[in-house]
């Protein structure tokens, strides 16, 4: 391409400027749309393998991986059995085992679960490549009637340290029943992560045990209703049931021995998952639906490119006068050719450009709501070689389109000569 | 007439046809000579804007001699006929000549974009492109204030002046004009055709003038009447 060609293709298009400006804003948009999609693609992707980390196995009663991952790491659906403290004992006190976490779940505050646990929680639990949980304010638990409650909990409830709460027997957002007579004290909130632990009340072991003094039988006897909760903390509260625990190994070699013999473990059925395995399995599944949203924005893309080829083939007709003009003064019908072809390639360009720089703006503005609301992060998703490879995509697609105008217009001019018709 | 020694254009029994029609050219000899001022003279569908297309190189005898200039255009490629033209022809039409997204003075200076030697020459008497299309438009009376103005403010009569400017910038040794002046009045008729005619003779170059107008012919050398020349006379 040569530069009196490509001045020509910029004024020429500049004095149909308003057909060019939205062309470029029909590109703009369908490329930020696509842009868009990836970013949230990638945030949600990034976010999704954030949830857990350092963890080498995740172990509860036998069911399926992707089950297992979603109510222990997720907090979503319901644990199908329980495991025996016994055999957590069992595997816990290994020496191949640096760590466990125990997690017992399946009470719920106002929508949000509650997970029992114990000190190992806050000291061993790690998210987003090692990151561990940290107070905003408050302590971990210590007490049996302490709660420390998830970021986006505290402040969607407007929850403070010293505030009592009620918990709820099982899952929702109204409980069956109320546990209403063991109330809990806040006594911690944590840091933000971006994780479901945001979403969760925590509580110890013996506080999970507490509150369901007198409901071995699934509902509330009458211990459960009459024993208060001065005289239930001074109860011995032993565990008999988690369900689950989160491993730490001391050496990742021993990883697969060791998942191996949990879940052929005799004493109960067990299962022992991989979370980096099992997130992959999950994503597969969700995947699908992030496969239709690009699949979409492809086809806006190309839309959006079908609108420039559109603009010049309609005016190819009223620029028959000016190619012959350009072929008097001594153009050769490849500069028509380029003059078109370059005319399709700089409005998909600027277009493009436009739209990448759309997105990563209203990325800019919008991250730290999309973060702390929605856990989505859309930080470190700044525009790099994607970005790069997308424009110069959507130009050279465009410019290849731009070849069908051209290629009329070449033989138009080749045909017309230097007499040009009305 | 004896042929001159070195024409500016020369034919021999040229012959075109469309491809799907009867023939449009069928000219057993056309000879201009170098620096004449020739009036070719036809009514519209004598062939005109054939024999037009034809010396400027756009088109391809289908048989026959043609030179131009001294270049046997049916041995050249139409990439070098292309370049030719670019080169040594200026041409000026009936009407809309110019570009409406350039200035005037960038539509004058045109065919310097697609010829080094053009604007080369241009810059050798202007002492660059843009003052030498200055200086062709104070030639042929157009204002000063009218140059930086865009194309499409200019009335007819201005745009065929620029047109002409354009035609002669970088001296090229043939210039045709095909019915410049159909859209003007009478008055600025004479004055267009005597400019043209007094620019080309003033840098040496070539005027095939063509209309339908057979009063025009008292401006010129020579007139010719394509009719005459033209045995392919095609529904007059």
């Amino acid at each position: 391409m040569n530069a009196p060609v490509l001045s020509l293709a910029l004024k020429s298009a500049f004095n149909r400027r308003l057909t060019a400006i939205l062309t470029i804003i029909a590109v703009a948009l369908s490329v930020s749309l696509f842009v868009g999609v990836e970013k949230m693609r990638e945030g949600a992707r990034a976010g999704f393998e954030r949830t857990i980390s350092g963890t080498d196995l995740i172990v509860g009663a036998r069911t399926g991986p992707v089950n297992l991952l979603l109510y222990t790491v997720f907090r979503i659906g319901d644990p199908t059995s329980s495991i025996s403290w016994d055999s957590y004992q069992e595997f816990a006190d290994r020496p191949e085992i640096a760590w466990t976490i125990p997690i017992s779940l399946g009470d719920a505050h106002k929508g949000y679960r509650v997970l029992g646990s114990d000190q190992n929680y806050f000291e061993h639990y790690q998210y987003g490549g090692g990151s561990r949980l940290e107070m905003a304010a408050g302590d971990p638990y210590s007490g049996v009637y302490d709660a420390v409650l998830g970021a986006a909990v505290a402040r969607e409830l407007g929850y403070e340290l010293g505030e009592e709460i009620t918990l709820s027997h099982g899952i929702g957002e109204v409980g069956f029943h109320d546990h209403d007579n063991r109330p809990f004290k806040v006594t911690g909130i944590l840091e933000p992560t971006g994780t479901p632990v945001d979403r969760t009340v925590h509580i110890t072991l013996q506080g999970m045990e507490a509150i369901h003094v007198g409901w071995e039988s699934g509902a509330p006897s009458a211990l459960a209703r009459a024993a208060s909760a001065e005289d239930v903390a001074s109860m011995p509260l032993r565990t008999d049931e988690i369900t689950a625990f989160f491993v730490g190994l001391e050496s990742k070699g021993a990883m697969l021995s060791l998942r191996r013999e949990i879940n052929t473990y005799e004493g109960e059925p067990l299962l022992a998952v991989v979370p980096g395995l099992a997130l992959n399995q999950l994503w597969s599944v969700i995947g699908t639906v992030e496969r239709v949203l690009g699949a979409i924005s492809v086809f806006v893309v190309f839309v959006g490119l079908l609108t420039i080829l559109t603009s010049i083939l309609t005016t190819l007709n009223e620029r028959r006068r000016e190619m012959a003009i350009l072929r008097s003064v001594g153009a050769r019908p490849w500069h028509i050719f380029a003059l078109l072809v370059s005319e399709a390639a700089g409005l998909a360009f600027i277009g493009a450009a436009l739209g990448v720089v759309l997105v990563h703006g209203a990325m800019a503005v919008l991250a730290p709501l999309a973060e702390s609301r929605l856990g989505l992060a859309l930080t470190g998703l700044g525009p790099g070689l994607f970005e790069i490879y997308v424009i110069l995509a959507v130009t050279a697609a465009s410019a290849l389109l731009g070849v069908i105008p051209a290629w009329r217009a070449f033989r138009n001019s080749l045909a017309d000569g230097l007499s040009i018709r009305l | 007439m004896a042929a001159p020694a070195d024409p500016a254009i020369s034919a021999r029994a040229l012959r075109f046809a469309w491809p799907d029609g009867a023939p449009v050219i069928d000219m057993p000899e056309l000879t201009v000579a170098r620096g004449e001022r020739v009036f070719l003279q036809g009514p519209s569908g004598s062939g005109k804007s054939t024999l037009l297309g034809l010396i400027c190189g756009v088109l391809t005898p289908d048989s026959g001699e043609l030179e131009v200039l001294g270049a046997d255009l049916t041995q050249m490629s139409a990439a070098r006929r292309d370049g030719f033209r670019a080169e040594k022809l200026g041409v000026i039409f009936q009407l809309f000549n110019l570009l409406p997204y350039l200035s005037v003075i960038e539509n004058v200076a045109l065919p310097c974009r697609f010829s080094a030697k053009r604007a080369a020459r241009a810059a050798e008497t202007g002492g660059s492109v843009t003052d030498e299309a200055r200086r062709l438009l104070q030639r042929l009376g157009l204002e000063n204030e009218l140059i930086d103005r865009p194309a499409s403010d200019l009335s007819v009569g201005q745009q065929q002046r620029v047109a002409a400017a354009r035609a002669l910038i970088g001296a090229p040794e043939l210039i045709i004009a095909d019915e410049p002046t159909s859209a003007l009045d009478a008055a600025a008729r004479d004055g267009f055709i005597d400019l043209l005619a007094e620019q080309a003779a003033a840098s040496g170059a070539t005027l095939l003038f063509v209309s339908h107008d057979a009063r025009l012919a008292d401006h010129f050398d020579r007139s010719l009447i394509l009719p005459d020349l033209n045995r392919a006379g095609v529904a007059a």
